[in-house]
């Protein structure tokens, strides 16, 4: 252990799940999590976006079915919900697609230190976000 | 005397160039995961533009999009792709989060079964084209 950590008494321990909430976390580990929850989301929805696909591509009859689950819904789920989740996903694209950017350009311009993680994060979080919330308001009609 | 592969596996795990950490597969994990990701990107540009040049918003126009030839090798690809990136992520979640080995071993299979699933559905839907 660095002595002059030693000297100052910090003590690192992992947290309890009990405290994630309270724990303040720096804007690049936000956008990390972020990173990790958008990716596990997405893995999960994977069958419904293929299945989305599937509609789509497979013959006319199954395009107007794909078509009109945004309007009038599909199953029990109404044209709304339909709309919203598929928003939902792209926002997780979005933000999947932005954080990973992101360490490429780390990668590629050795970009690793705080100030220029912070600043990242930010523009991670402004671009994706922008983009999803404009494609938001065309899913709802604003524009 | 020519050296069998045999005796090359076993070289290297004896002597000062001996293996003495880990699986190796960090490297190759880490340089899947961005190529993966690349391939990915490029896939989603080009259906982007495709989808927001003029199109009247039909089934033809929509089906012709795929049905491209080098489109339909660059969706291949991004199949293959979302199916290793994902394996890769999610293995990585279940290695942080999950301790007991069977656990983690029942997920890991799930996990491949998941994507196997969806690359082939995928994959056929593109094949019917």
């Amino acid at each position: 252990m660095n002595p002059r950590l030693r000297q100052a008494g910090t003590v690192y321990r992992n947290i309890h799940v009990s405290q994630i909430a309270r724990y303040r976390l720096p804007l690049a580990g936000f956008v990390s999590i972020l990173h990790r929850i958008s990716g596990a989301a997405l893995f999960l929805v994977l069958p419904v976006i293929v299945w989305l696909l599937d509609r789509s591509l497979s013959s006319e009859v199954t395009f107007a079915e794909f078509a009109r689950a945004f309007s009038s819904g599909v199953g029990f789920f109404p044209g709304w919900l339909v709309k919203f989740w598929v928003w939902e996903v792209v926002g997780a694209w979005l933000g999947h697609f932005f954080a990973g950017l992101r360490h490429l350009w780390m990668d590629v311009t050795h970009s690793v230190s705080a100030p220029q993680g912070k600043v990242s994060a930010q523009l991670t979080l402004f671009v994706s976000g922008g983009i999803w919330l404009l494609i938001g308001a065309k899913l709802a009609g604003l524009y | 005397m020519p050296v069998s592969i045999e005796e090359l596996a076993v070289s290297s795990n004896f002597g000062t160039k001996r293996t003495i950490v880990g699986a190796h597969y960090g490297l190759r994990d880490w340089l899947s995961q961005r190529v993966t990701a690349v391939a990915m990107a490029i896939f989603s540009i080009a259906l982007l533009v495709q989808v927001l040049l003029p199109g009247d918003g039909t089934y033809t126009w929509w089906s012709a999009i795929f049905s491209n030839n080098w489109m339909k090798q660059l969706t291949l690809i991004a199949v293959i792709s979302i199916a290793w990136h994902a394996w890769v992520g999610m293995r990585d979640i279940w290695m942080d989060y999950v301790k007991p080995v069977a656990v983690k071993l029942v997920l890991q299979v799930i996990t491949i079964v998941w994507l196997l699933g969806c690359a082939g559905w995928a994959l056929q839907v593109l094949w019917r084209l």
